[in-house]
Protein backbone atom coordinates (compact mmCIF):
# COMPACT_ATOMS: atom_id res chain seq x y z
CA UNK A 1 0.00 0.00 0.00
CA UNK A 2 1.54 3.44 -0.85
CA UNK A 3 1.53 6.25 1.97
CA UNK A 4 -1.02 8.19 -0.20
CA UNK A 5 -3.48 5.07 -0.10
CA UNK A 6 -2.67 4.61 3.80
CA UNK A 7 -3.74 8.55 4.37
CA UNK A 8 -7.01 8.31 2.24
CA UNK A 9 -7.67 5.11 4.47
CA UNK A 10 -7.40 6.40 7.51
CA UNK A 11 -8.57 9.79 6.38
CA UNK A 12 -11.73 8.28 5.09
CA UNK A 13 -12.16 5.72 8.69
CA UNK A 14 -11.61 9.46 10.54
CA UNK A 15 -13.99 11.03 8.96
CA UNK A 16 -16.22 7.58 9.44
CA UNK A 17 -15.84 8.32 13.09
CA UNK A 18 -16.52 12.11 12.99
CA UNK A 19 -20.00 11.12 11.70
CA UNK A 20 -20.53 8.30 14.06
CA UNK A 21 -19.53 10.57 16.87
CA UNK A 22 -21.50 13.75 15.98
CA UNK A 23 -24.55 12.08 14.83
CA UNK A 24 -24.68 10.21 18.61
CA UNK A 25 -23.98 12.93 20.07
CA UNK A 26 -26.40 15.08 18.48
CA UNK A 27 -29.04 12.52 19.00
CA UNK A 28 -28.35 12.74 22.66
CA UNK A 29 -28.50 16.22 22.60
CA UNK A 30 -31.67 16.45 21.03
CA UNK A 31 -33.13 13.17 22.81
CA UNK A 32 -34.83 15.40 26.18
CA UNK A 33 -36.68 17.80 23.63
CA UNK A 34 -38.36 14.57 21.92
CA UNK A 35 -38.95 13.50 25.71
CA UNK A 36 -40.23 16.82 26.34
CA UNK A 37 -42.98 16.24 23.21
CA UNK A 38 -43.65 12.60 24.34
CA UNK A 39 -44.43 13.83 27.98
CA UNK A 40 -46.70 16.77 26.69
CA UNK A 41 -49.08 14.68 25.00
CA UNK A 42 -49.80 12.28 27.40
CA UNK A 43 -52.60 11.37 29.84
CA UNK A 44 -52.07 10.98 33.09
CA UNK A 45 -52.36 7.71 33.08
CA UNK A 46 -49.22 7.16 30.57
CA UNK A 47 -46.89 8.88 32.67
CA UNK A 48 -45.94 6.56 35.26
CA UNK A 49 -45.21 3.73 33.04
CA UNK A 50 -42.11 1.62 33.72
CA UNK A 51 -40.87 0.66 30.96
CA UNK A 52 -41.65 4.22 29.78
CA UNK A 53 -43.59 4.89 26.84
CA UNK A 54 -42.30 7.56 24.01
CA UNK A 55 -45.54 7.12 21.64
CA UNK A 56 -48.23 8.39 23.36
CA UNK A 57 -51.75 6.17 22.52
CA UNK A 58 -53.80 7.58 22.94
CA UNK A 59 -52.32 11.43 22.26
CA UNK A 60 -54.08 14.16 23.33
CA UNK A 61 -54.08 18.14 23.70
CA UNK A 62 -55.35 18.74 26.59
CA UNK A 63 -52.36 19.35 28.28
CA UNK A 64 -51.97 22.32 26.42
CA UNK A 65 -54.94 23.70 27.32
CA UNK A 66 -56.10 22.97 31.04
CA UNK A 67 -51.65 22.99 31.66
CA UNK A 68 -51.79 26.55 30.53
CA UNK A 69 -54.70 27.69 32.51
CA UNK A 70 -53.62 25.49 35.86
CA UNK A 71 -51.99 28.89 36.67
CA UNK A 72 -52.11 32.42 35.58
CA UNK A 73 -49.61 31.47 32.30
CA UNK A 74 -51.33 34.25 30.05
CA UNK A 75 -50.33 36.89 32.73
CA UNK A 76 -46.95 35.42 33.30
CA UNK A 77 -46.02 35.34 29.29
CA UNK A 78 -46.78 38.85 29.34
CA UNK A 79 -44.88 39.93 32.36
CA UNK A 80 -42.20 37.91 30.53
CA UNK A 81 -42.50 40.16 27.54
CA UNK A 82 -42.62 43.62 29.34
CA UNK A 83 -39.14 42.60 31.09
CA UNK A 84 -37.66 41.22 28.27
CA UNK A 85 -38.61 43.99 25.70
CA UNK A 86 -37.61 47.21 28.09
CA UNK A 87 -34.73 44.90 29.40
CA UNK A 88 -33.54 44.39 25.60
CA UNK A 89 -34.09 47.92 24.71
CA UNK A 90 -32.15 49.13 27.57
CA UNK A 91 -28.94 47.08 27.23
CA UNK A 92 -29.27 47.91 22.98
CA UNK A 93 -29.20 51.45 23.81
CA UNK A 94 -27.02 52.12 26.62
CA UNK A 95 -24.24 49.44 25.74
CA UNK A 96 -24.02 50.98 22.21
CA UNK A 97 -23.82 54.54 23.90
CA UNK A 98 -21.35 53.60 26.10
CA UNK A 99 -19.44 51.71 23.64
CA UNK A 100 -19.36 54.92 21.60
CA UNK A 101 -17.86 56.78 24.66
CA UNK A 102 -15.14 54.46 25.15
CA UNK A 103 -14.20 53.28 21.84
CA UNK A 104 -14.30 57.14 19.93
CA UNK A 105 -12.96 59.63 22.97
CA UNK A 106 -9.52 59.25 23.84
CA UNK A 107 -8.93 60.64 27.51
CA UNK A 108 -6.64 59.79 30.25
CA UNK A 109 -9.86 58.28 32.00
CA UNK A 110 -10.61 55.99 29.50
CA UNK A 111 -8.31 53.41 29.76
CA UNK A 112 -8.36 53.23 33.55
CA UNK A 113 -12.45 53.13 33.59
CA UNK A 114 -12.29 50.44 30.92
CA UNK A 115 -10.05 48.24 32.63
CA UNK A 116 -12.73 48.43 35.59
CA UNK A 117 -15.49 47.60 32.95
CA UNK A 118 -13.20 43.90 32.01
CA UNK A 119 -12.58 44.02 35.51
CA UNK A 120 -16.28 43.86 36.38
CA UNK A 121 -16.75 40.51 33.77
CA UNK A 122 -15.01 38.71 36.64
CA UNK A 123 -17.06 39.48 39.41
CA UNK A 124 -19.28 36.85 41.64
CA UNK A 125 -23.22 38.25 41.59
CA UNK A 126 -22.92 37.23 44.80
CA UNK A 127 -20.97 40.09 46.18
CA UNK A 128 -23.41 42.51 44.79
CA UNK A 129 -26.75 40.42 45.01
CA UNK A 130 -27.61 41.32 49.20
CA UNK A 131 -26.90 44.69 49.42
CA UNK A 132 -28.15 45.63 46.40
CA UNK A 133 -31.30 43.72 47.62
CA UNK A 134 -31.30 45.65 50.90
CA UNK A 135 -30.90 49.27 48.80
CA UNK A 136 -33.87 48.01 46.53
CA UNK A 137 -35.78 47.21 49.54
CA UNK A 138 -35.57 50.60 51.13
CA UNK A 139 -36.32 52.19 48.11
CA UNK A 140 -39.13 49.81 48.11
CA UNK A 141 -38.26 48.73 44.50
CA UNK A 142 -38.92 45.01 45.58
CA UNK A 143 -41.26 43.37 44.18
CA UNK A 144 -41.48 46.05 40.76
CA UNK A 145 -39.41 44.96 37.70
CA UNK A 146 -37.22 47.68 38.59
CA UNK A 147 -34.18 46.06 39.81
CA UNK A 148 -34.63 43.79 36.86
CA UNK A 149 -34.14 46.81 34.77
CA UNK A 150 -32.30 49.02 36.09
CA UNK A 151 -28.85 47.12 35.39
CA UNK A 152 -29.91 46.45 31.57
CA UNK A 153 -30.30 50.48 31.33
CA UNK A 154 -27.05 51.63 33.45
CA UNK A 155 -24.69 50.32 31.04
CA UNK A 156 -25.90 47.18 29.69
CA UNK A 157 -23.85 44.80 30.84
CA UNK A 158 -19.96 44.45 30.47
CA UNK A 159 -19.75 42.10 28.03
CA UNK A 160 -21.90 43.88 25.95
CA UNK A 161 -19.92 47.30 25.78
CA UNK A 162 -16.70 44.93 25.58
CA UNK A 163 -17.82 43.71 22.66
CA UNK A 164 -19.14 46.59 20.91
CA UNK A 165 -16.63 48.60 21.43
CA UNK A 166 -14.19 46.41 19.29
CA UNK A 167 -16.57 46.41 16.66
CA UNK A 168 -16.54 50.11 16.61
CA UNK A 169 -12.76 50.53 16.78
CA UNK A 170 -13.10 48.72 13.55
CA UNK A 171 -14.84 51.40 11.61
CA UNK A 172 -12.87 53.73 10.27
CA UNK A 173 -12.35 57.07 11.72
CA UNK A 174 -11.83 58.52 8.65
CA UNK A 175 -16.19 58.13 8.44
CA UNK A 176 -16.40 60.22 11.70
CA UNK A 177 -14.12 62.82 10.48
CA UNK A 178 -16.16 63.42 7.43
CA UNK A 179 -19.10 63.88 9.32
CA UNK A 180 -17.62 66.18 11.86
CA UNK A 181 -16.14 68.10 8.70
CA UNK A 182 -19.73 68.26 7.35
CA UNK A 183 -20.95 70.07 11.01
CA UNK A 184 -22.44 66.89 12.87
CA UNK A 185 -21.81 66.99 16.17
CA UNK A 186 -20.82 64.05 18.36
CA UNK A 187 -24.85 62.46 18.67
CA UNK A 188 -25.43 62.85 14.74
CA UNK A 189 -21.89 60.73 14.20
CA UNK A 190 -22.95 58.03 16.42
CA UNK A 191 -26.59 57.61 15.13
CA UNK A 192 -25.94 58.54 11.15
CA UNK A 193 -22.63 56.73 10.60
CA UNK A 194 -22.05 53.95 13.25
CA UNK A 195 -25.08 52.83 14.39
CA UNK A 196 -26.25 51.69 11.00
CA UNK A 197 -22.65 50.11 10.43
CA UNK A 198 -22.88 48.60 13.89
CA UNK A 199 -26.53 46.43 13.07
CA UNK A 200 -25.04 43.00 13.32
CA UNK A 201 -23.40 43.23 16.31
CA UNK A 202 -26.31 45.17 18.12
CA UNK A 203 -28.46 42.56 16.82
CA UNK A 204 -26.09 39.83 18.00
CA UNK A 205 -26.38 41.76 21.62
CA UNK A 206 -30.08 42.28 20.98
CA UNK A 207 -30.74 38.33 20.67
CA UNK A 208 -28.60 37.40 23.81
CA UNK A 209 -30.16 39.96 26.12
CA UNK A 210 -33.80 38.61 24.85
CA UNK A 211 -32.73 35.24 25.41
CA UNK A 212 -31.07 36.14 29.00
CA UNK A 213 -34.32 38.11 30.19
CA UNK A 214 -36.59 35.21 29.16
CA UNK A 215 -34.93 32.45 30.76
CA UNK A 216 -33.88 34.72 33.96
CA UNK A 217 -34.59 33.13 37.02
CA UNK A 218 -33.26 34.09 40.36
CA UNK A 219 -33.55 37.91 39.23
CA UNK A 220 -37.42 37.59 39.19
CA UNK A 221 -37.05 34.56 42.16
CA UNK A 222 -35.30 37.36 44.40
CA UNK A 223 -37.12 40.30 43.86
CA UNK A 224 -40.81 39.28 42.63
CA UNK A 225 -43.16 38.31 45.73
CA UNK A 226 -46.81 38.92 44.17
CA UNK A 227 -48.25 35.80 41.58
CA UNK A 228 -49.46 38.80 39.37
CA UNK A 229 -46.14 39.77 39.09
CA UNK A 230 -44.32 36.15 37.95
CA UNK A 231 -42.62 35.69 35.06
CA UNK A 232 -42.69 32.13 33.27
CA UNK A 233 -39.42 31.41 35.09
CA UNK A 234 -41.30 31.63 37.86
CA UNK A 235 -44.40 30.60 36.90
CA UNK A 236 -43.29 27.00 36.30
CA UNK A 237 -41.39 26.55 39.02
CA UNK A 238 -44.35 27.91 41.29
CA UNK A 239 -46.69 25.23 39.19
CA UNK A 240 -44.00 22.50 39.41
CA UNK A 241 -43.78 23.27 43.07
CA UNK A 242 -47.42 23.69 44.17
CA UNK A 243 -49.04 21.34 41.73
CA UNK A 244 -46.40 19.55 39.90
CA UNK A 245 -46.75 15.91 41.64
CA UNK A 246 -48.20 13.92 38.51
CA UNK A 247 -48.61 16.65 36.56
CA UNK A 248 -45.34 16.24 34.49
CA UNK A 249 -47.93 16.25 31.21
CA UNK A 250 -49.48 19.41 31.94
CA UNK A 251 -45.81 20.83 33.05
CA UNK A 252 -44.01 19.72 29.94
CA UNK A 253 -46.58 21.09 27.64
CA UNK A 254 -46.38 24.46 29.50
CA UNK A 255 -42.63 24.63 28.87
CA UNK A 256 -42.83 23.85 25.26
CA UNK A 257 -45.22 26.61 24.69
CA UNK A 258 -43.12 29.18 26.45
CA UNK A 259 -39.93 27.71 25.06
CA UNK A 260 -40.81 27.47 21.41
CA UNK A 261 -40.07 31.51 20.73
CA UNK A 262 -36.65 30.80 21.98
CA UNK A 263 -36.44 28.02 19.57
CA UNK A 264 -37.91 30.13 16.79
CA UNK A 265 -36.13 33.02 17.24
CA UNK A 266 -32.85 31.08 17.26
CA UNK A 267 -33.44 29.50 13.53
CA UNK A 268 -34.13 32.89 12.74
CA UNK A 269 -31.21 34.71 13.98
CA UNK A 270 -28.69 31.97 14.14
CA UNK A 271 -25.71 33.31 12.39
CA UNK A 272 -26.13 36.24 14.43
CA UNK A 273 -25.36 33.93 17.50
CA UNK A 274 -21.97 32.65 15.89
CA UNK A 275 -21.31 36.13 14.70
CA UNK A 276 -21.72 37.73 17.71
CA UNK A 277 -18.73 35.13 18.85
CA UNK A 278 -16.46 35.27 16.33
CA UNK A 279 -16.75 39.09 15.96
CA UNK A 280 -16.09 39.43 19.70
CA UNK A 281 -12.91 37.88 19.93
CA UNK A 282 -13.16 36.51 22.91
CA UNK A 283 -11.65 33.41 21.49
CA UNK A 284 -8.10 35.42 23.23
CA UNK B 1 6.41 87.34 19.27
CA UNK B 2 3.61 86.28 16.92
CA UNK B 3 4.71 82.81 17.15
CA UNK B 4 4.44 82.42 20.40
CA UNK B 5 1.51 83.67 20.42
CA UNK B 6 0.85 80.86 17.87
CA UNK B 7 2.30 78.14 19.99
CA UNK B 8 -0.25 79.65 22.63
CA UNK B 9 -3.08 79.34 20.89
CA UNK B 10 -2.38 76.15 19.45
CA UNK B 11 -1.84 74.51 22.89
CA UNK B 12 -5.16 76.22 24.14
CA UNK B 13 -6.98 75.07 21.26
CA UNK B 14 -5.49 71.19 22.18
CA UNK B 15 -6.32 71.28 25.37
CA UNK B 16 -10.08 72.77 24.70
CA UNK B 17 -10.38 69.77 22.45
CA UNK B 18 -9.31 67.72 24.88
CA UNK B 19 -11.58 68.90 27.31
CA UNK B 20 -14.32 68.85 25.00
CA UNK B 21 -13.13 65.05 24.26
CA UNK B 22 -13.35 64.28 27.98
CA UNK B 23 -16.59 66.14 28.21
CA UNK B 24 -18.10 64.23 25.82
CA UNK B 25 -16.64 60.62 26.94
CA UNK B 26 -18.07 61.13 29.71
CA UNK B 27 -21.50 62.08 28.45
CA UNK B 28 -21.32 58.78 26.74
CA UNK B 29 -20.62 56.03 29.64
CA UNK B 30 -22.74 58.03 32.03
CA UNK B 31 -25.21 55.03 32.26
CA UNK B 32 -22.75 53.11 32.48
CA UNK B 33 -20.44 54.76 35.82
CA UNK B 34 -23.81 55.32 36.95
CA UNK B 35 -24.97 51.75 36.95
CA UNK B 36 -21.18 50.67 38.30
CA UNK B 37 -21.07 53.61 41.20
CA UNK B 38 -24.74 52.49 42.39
CA UNK B 39 -25.27 49.03 41.95
CA UNK B 40 -21.76 47.15 41.99
CA UNK B 41 -19.43 49.60 43.58
CA UNK B 42 -21.76 50.98 46.22
CA UNK B 43 -22.80 47.59 47.33
CA UNK B 44 -20.03 46.02 47.23
CA UNK B 45 -18.48 48.67 49.90
CA UNK B 46 -21.35 48.46 51.61
CA UNK B 47 -21.55 44.38 51.58
CA UNK B 48 -18.03 44.60 53.21
CA UNK B 49 -19.31 47.23 56.00
CA UNK B 50 -22.37 44.74 56.39
CA UNK B 51 -20.32 41.34 56.41
CA UNK B 52 -18.39 43.28 59.99
CA UNK B 53 -22.30 43.73 61.58
CA UNK B 54 -24.90 41.19 62.26
CA UNK B 55 -27.34 42.56 60.40
CA UNK B 56 -30.94 40.60 59.34
CA UNK B 57 -34.06 41.12 58.47
CA UNK B 58 -35.78 43.08 60.36
CA UNK B 59 -33.59 43.61 63.16
CA UNK B 60 -31.26 46.78 63.81
CA UNK B 61 -27.86 46.14 62.94
CA UNK B 62 -24.62 46.47 65.21
CA UNK B 63 -21.20 45.70 65.07
CA UNK B 64 -19.51 42.56 65.31
CA UNK B 65 -15.99 43.20 64.18
CA UNK B 66 -14.53 39.55 62.58
CA UNK B 67 -17.44 37.66 64.78
CA UNK B 68 -19.06 36.53 61.37
CA UNK B 69 -15.87 35.74 59.81
CA UNK B 70 -14.83 33.79 62.79
CA UNK B 71 -18.46 31.78 63.30
CA UNK B 72 -17.89 31.12 59.44
CA UNK B 73 -14.70 29.49 59.70
CA UNK B 74 -15.14 27.80 62.99
CA UNK B 75 -18.61 27.13 63.09
CA UNK B 76 -20.52 27.15 60.91
CA UNK B 77 -20.41 23.28 59.78
CA UNK B 78 -22.27 24.20 56.26
CA UNK B 79 -20.06 26.23 54.97
CA UNK B 80 -17.13 23.67 54.67
CA UNK B 81 -19.73 21.82 53.27
CA UNK B 82 -20.43 24.52 50.82
CA UNK B 83 -16.91 24.94 50.00
CA UNK B 84 -16.45 21.40 49.60
CA UNK B 85 -18.94 20.54 47.35
CA UNK B 86 -18.06 24.30 45.11
CA UNK B 87 -14.90 22.71 44.51
CA UNK B 88 -15.54 19.53 43.92
CA UNK B 89 -18.00 20.17 41.04
CA UNK B 90 -15.56 23.14 39.89
CA UNK B 91 -12.40 20.39 39.79
CA UNK B 92 -14.80 18.13 37.78
CA UNK B 93 -16.80 20.41 35.60
CA UNK B 94 -14.20 22.67 34.45
CA UNK B 95 -11.66 20.30 33.17
CA UNK B 96 -14.26 17.34 31.99
CA UNK B 97 -16.48 20.46 30.19
CA UNK B 98 -13.33 21.96 28.70
CA UNK B 99 -11.87 18.89 27.08
CA UNK B 100 -15.76 17.95 26.23
CA UNK B 101 -15.83 21.34 24.29
CA UNK B 102 -12.80 21.25 22.47
CA UNK B 103 -13.22 17.53 21.35
CA UNK B 104 -16.74 18.13 19.76
CA UNK B 105 -15.45 21.90 18.44
CA UNK B 106 -12.50 20.04 16.78
CA UNK B 107 -14.55 16.79 15.35
CA UNK B 108 -17.13 19.64 13.64
CA UNK B 109 -14.02 21.77 12.57
CA UNK B 110 -13.53 18.94 9.46
CA UNK B 111 -15.45 19.46 7.01
CA UNK B 112 -18.52 17.52 7.15
CA UNK B 113 -21.27 17.59 5.45
CA UNK B 114 -24.28 18.56 7.44
CA UNK B 115 -22.23 20.71 9.88
CA UNK B 116 -24.71 23.00 10.13
CA UNK B 117 -27.21 20.78 11.45
CA UNK B 118 -25.13 19.38 13.76
CA UNK B 119 -24.06 22.77 15.13
CA UNK B 120 -27.95 23.97 15.58
CA UNK B 121 -28.17 20.33 17.65
CA UNK B 122 -25.42 21.28 20.00
CA UNK B 123 -26.16 24.99 20.08
CA UNK B 124 -30.17 24.95 21.26
CA UNK B 125 -29.95 23.59 24.85
CA UNK B 126 -28.01 26.21 25.58
CA UNK B 127 -30.16 28.86 24.00
CA UNK B 128 -33.00 27.04 26.11
CA UNK B 129 -31.13 26.74 29.20
CA UNK B 130 -33.81 27.69 31.68
CA UNK B 131 -36.58 26.40 34.83
CA UNK B 132 -38.34 24.38 31.72
CA UNK B 133 -35.42 22.05 30.41
CA UNK B 134 -34.28 21.79 33.83
CA UNK B 135 -37.39 20.83 35.32
CA UNK B 136 -37.20 17.81 31.97
CA UNK B 137 -33.86 16.74 33.16
CA UNK B 138 -35.24 16.45 36.71
CA UNK B 139 -37.90 14.29 35.21
CA UNK B 140 -35.34 12.53 32.89
CA UNK B 141 -33.37 11.65 36.28
CA UNK B 142 -36.08 10.25 37.67
CA UNK B 143 -35.29 7.01 39.65
CA UNK B 144 -38.12 4.62 38.88
CA UNK B 145 -39.62 6.47 34.92
CA UNK B 146 -37.18 8.72 33.97
CA UNK B 147 -35.74 7.50 30.43
CA UNK B 148 -32.51 7.70 31.70
CA UNK B 149 -32.46 5.09 34.33
CA UNK B 150 -34.41 2.89 31.49
CA UNK B 151 -31.91 3.19 28.86
CA UNK B 152 -29.25 2.28 31.57
CA UNK B 153 -31.09 -0.75 31.84
CA UNK B 154 -31.13 -2.03 28.39
CA UNK B 155 -27.96 -2.87 29.37
CA UNK B 156 -28.79 -4.88 32.37
CA UNK B 157 -27.49 -1.39 34.96
CA UNK B 158 -29.28 -1.04 37.59
CA UNK B 159 -29.40 3.27 37.60
CA UNK B 160 -29.03 5.15 40.71
CA UNK B 161 -31.59 7.90 42.17
CA UNK B 162 -29.78 10.47 40.31
CA UNK B 163 -31.50 13.41 42.37
CA UNK B 164 -31.80 11.46 45.74
CA UNK B 165 -28.56 9.82 46.24
CA UNK B 166 -25.46 12.07 47.08
CA UNK B 167 -23.10 9.77 45.69
CA UNK B 168 -25.34 11.06 42.24
CA UNK B 169 -26.56 14.26 42.39
CA UNK B 170 -23.56 15.75 41.60
CA UNK B 171 -23.42 13.93 38.72
CA UNK B 172 -26.53 14.65 37.50
CA UNK B 173 -26.04 18.43 37.89
CA UNK B 174 -22.73 18.09 35.49
CA UNK B 175 -24.46 16.26 32.49
CA UNK B 176 -27.10 19.01 32.90
CA UNK B 177 -24.28 21.58 32.72
CA UNK B 178 -22.97 19.90 29.89
CA UNK B 179 -25.47 19.88 28.38
CA UNK B 180 -25.98 23.55 27.77
CA UNK B 181 -22.20 23.81 26.52
CA UNK B 182 -23.09 25.13 23.26
CA UNK B 183 -22.36 28.14 23.05
CA UNK B 184 -19.05 27.40 24.52
CA UNK B 185 -18.08 24.66 22.09
CA UNK B 186 -19.15 27.37 19.01
CA UNK B 187 -16.26 29.60 21.25
CA UNK B 188 -13.49 26.89 20.35
CA UNK B 189 -15.01 26.11 17.21
CA UNK B 190 -14.26 29.38 16.32
CA UNK B 191 -11.53 29.44 17.91
CA UNK B 192 -9.90 26.89 15.70
CA UNK B 193 -11.57 28.17 12.59
CA UNK B 194 -8.44 31.21 13.14
CA UNK B 195 -5.51 28.61 12.87
CA UNK B 196 -4.41 29.48 9.75
CA UNK B 197 -4.95 26.21 7.12
CA UNK B 198 -1.63 26.70 5.95
CA UNK B 199 0.45 25.20 9.29
CA UNK B 200 -1.60 22.17 8.91
CA UNK B 201 -0.30 21.99 4.78
CA UNK B 202 3.14 22.26 5.77
CA UNK B 203 2.55 19.45 8.32
CA UNK B 204 0.98 17.51 6.39
CA UNK B 205 3.69 18.05 3.82
CA UNK B 206 6.28 17.12 6.53
CA UNK B 207 4.45 14.19 7.35
CA UNK B 208 2.83 15.01 10.59
CA UNK B 209 0.35 12.87 12.15
CA UNK B 210 -3.01 13.72 13.30
CA UNK B 211 -1.90 13.63 16.93
CA UNK B 212 1.33 15.50 16.11
CA UNK B 213 -0.63 18.03 14.36
CA UNK B 214 -3.31 18.41 17.25
CA UNK B 215 -0.35 18.45 19.77
CA UNK B 216 2.10 20.96 18.26
CA UNK B 217 -0.41 23.10 16.58
CA UNK B 218 -3.99 23.15 17.56
CA UNK B 219 -3.49 23.23 21.00
CA UNK B 220 -1.03 25.71 21.00
CA UNK B 221 -2.95 28.15 19.24
CA UNK B 222 -6.09 27.30 20.95
CA UNK B 223 -4.48 28.80 24.59
CA UNK B 224 -5.48 32.07 24.27
CA UNK B 225 -9.48 30.84 23.63
CA UNK B 226 -8.44 28.38 26.59
CA UNK B 227 -7.28 30.44 28.90
CA UNK B 228 -10.07 32.58 29.00
CA UNK B 229 -12.94 30.23 28.69
CA UNK B 230 -11.43 28.35 31.34
CA UNK B 231 -11.64 31.47 33.83
CA UNK B 232 -15.07 32.00 32.47
CA UNK B 233 -16.21 29.01 33.51
CA UNK B 234 -14.48 28.59 36.31
CA UNK B 235 -16.62 31.98 37.80
CA UNK B 236 -19.70 30.83 36.34
CA UNK B 237 -19.27 27.52 38.34
CA UNK B 238 -18.69 28.60 41.60
CA UNK B 239 -22.03 30.63 41.39
CA UNK B 240 -24.30 27.92 39.95
CA UNK B 241 -27.14 28.43 41.87
CA UNK B 242 -30.80 27.09 39.35
CA UNK B 243 -29.86 23.50 39.11
CA UNK B 244 -29.14 23.15 42.84
CA UNK B 245 -32.18 25.16 43.40
CA UNK B 246 -34.59 23.13 41.20
CA UNK B 247 -33.38 19.85 40.98
CA UNK B 248 -32.38 19.41 44.49
CA UNK B 249 -33.61 21.92 46.76
CA UNK B 250 -30.46 23.36 47.87
CA UNK B 251 -30.98 22.60 51.48
CA UNK B 252 -28.11 22.54 54.02
CA UNK B 253 -29.56 18.53 54.13
CA UNK B 254 -28.32 18.43 51.21
CA UNK B 255 -25.08 16.73 50.77
CA UNK B 256 -23.15 16.84 47.91
CA UNK B 257 -24.93 19.61 45.72
CA UNK B 258 -25.06 22.05 48.21
CA UNK B 259 -22.91 24.42 46.99
CA UNK B 260 -21.29 27.67 47.98
CA UNK B 261 -23.94 29.70 46.47
CA UNK B 262 -26.75 28.30 47.83
CA UNK B 263 -25.31 28.62 51.29
CA UNK B 264 -25.21 32.56 50.74
CA UNK B 265 -28.35 32.77 49.11
CA UNK B 266 -29.91 30.65 52.18
CA UNK B 267 -28.55 33.01 54.57
CA UNK B 268 -29.65 35.76 53.18
CA UNK B 269 -33.14 35.13 51.92
CA UNK B 270 -34.33 31.87 53.94
CA UNK B 271 -32.74 32.44 57.43
CA UNK B 272 -32.32 36.47 56.94
CA UNK B 273 -28.87 36.87 58.01
CA UNK B 274 -27.47 39.19 55.77
CA UNK B 275 -24.34 40.04 57.55
CA UNK B 276 -23.67 36.54 57.36
CA UNK B 277 -24.14 36.13 53.80
CA UNK B 278 -22.30 39.52 53.11
CA UNK B 279 -19.10 37.47 54.57
CA UNK B 280 -19.29 34.85 52.79
CA UNK B 281 -19.89 36.80 49.93
CA UNK B 282 -16.53 38.58 49.98
CA UNK B 283 -14.38 35.35 51.19
CA UNK B 284 -16.00 34.04 47.63
CA UNK B 285 -14.55 36.96 46.17
CA UNK B 286 -11.15 37.23 47.84
CA UNK B 287 -10.97 33.52 47.14
CA UNK B 288 -11.82 34.18 42.94
CA UNK B 289 -9.59 37.38 43.28
CA UNK B 290 -6.41 34.88 44.57
CA UNK B 291 -6.86 32.45 41.97
CA UNK B 292 -7.20 35.14 38.90
CA UNK B 293 -3.70 36.48 40.05
CA UNK B 294 -2.34 32.92 40.16
CA UNK B 295 -4.15 32.16 37.09
CA UNK B 296 -2.87 35.24 35.46
CA UNK B 297 0.85 34.56 36.53
CA UNK B 298 0.89 31.10 35.04
CA UNK B 299 -0.30 31.99 31.76
CA UNK B 300 2.83 33.26 30.03
CA UNK B 301 3.95 29.87 30.51
CA UNK B 302 1.54 28.10 28.24
CA UNK B 303 -0.82 30.53 26.92
CA UNK B 304 0.83 31.63 23.47
CA UNK B 305 -0.40 34.93 22.32
CA UNK B 306 -0.15 34.95 18.03
CA UNK B 307 2.24 38.40 17.08
CA UNK B 308 -1.23 38.85 15.02
CA UNK B 309 -3.74 39.63 17.35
Amino acid sequence: MTTHTKRVLTDGMRKGVSYLLLTCLALVFLIPFFWMLSTAFKTPAQLYLDPPVWIPDPITLDNFIKGWDYVDFNRYVLNTLFITIVGTLGTVVTSALVAYGFARFPSRWNGPLFTIVLATLMLPSQVTLIPAYMMYSKLGFVDTYLPLLLPAWLGGGAFNIFLLRQFIRGIPRELDEAAEIDGCGTFKIFYKILLPAMKPVLTTVGVMALIGNWNDFMGPLIYLNSESKYTIAIGLQFFNQNFGTGKMNYLMAVSILTTLPLIILFFCAQRYFVQGITMSGIKG
Amino acid sequence: MKTIMNKKTAANRESALAKRRTRSFFTYIMPWLIGFLGLTLFPMIFSLYLSFTDSSIGAASNFIGFENYINIFKIDPDFWKAVRNTLAYVAVFVPLSTVFNITIAMVLNQKLKGRGLYRVAFYIPSVCAGVAVTLLWGWIFNTDYGILNNFLSWFGIEGPSWLVDPKWSMWAIVIVNLWTQGNTIIIYLAGLQDIPVSLYESAQIDGATWWQKTRKITLPLLTPTIYFNVLLCLIGASQMFNQPYLLTKGLPGEETTYTYMMHAYNNAFRFGNNGYACALSWILLVAILCFTLVYQSTSKYWVNYSTES
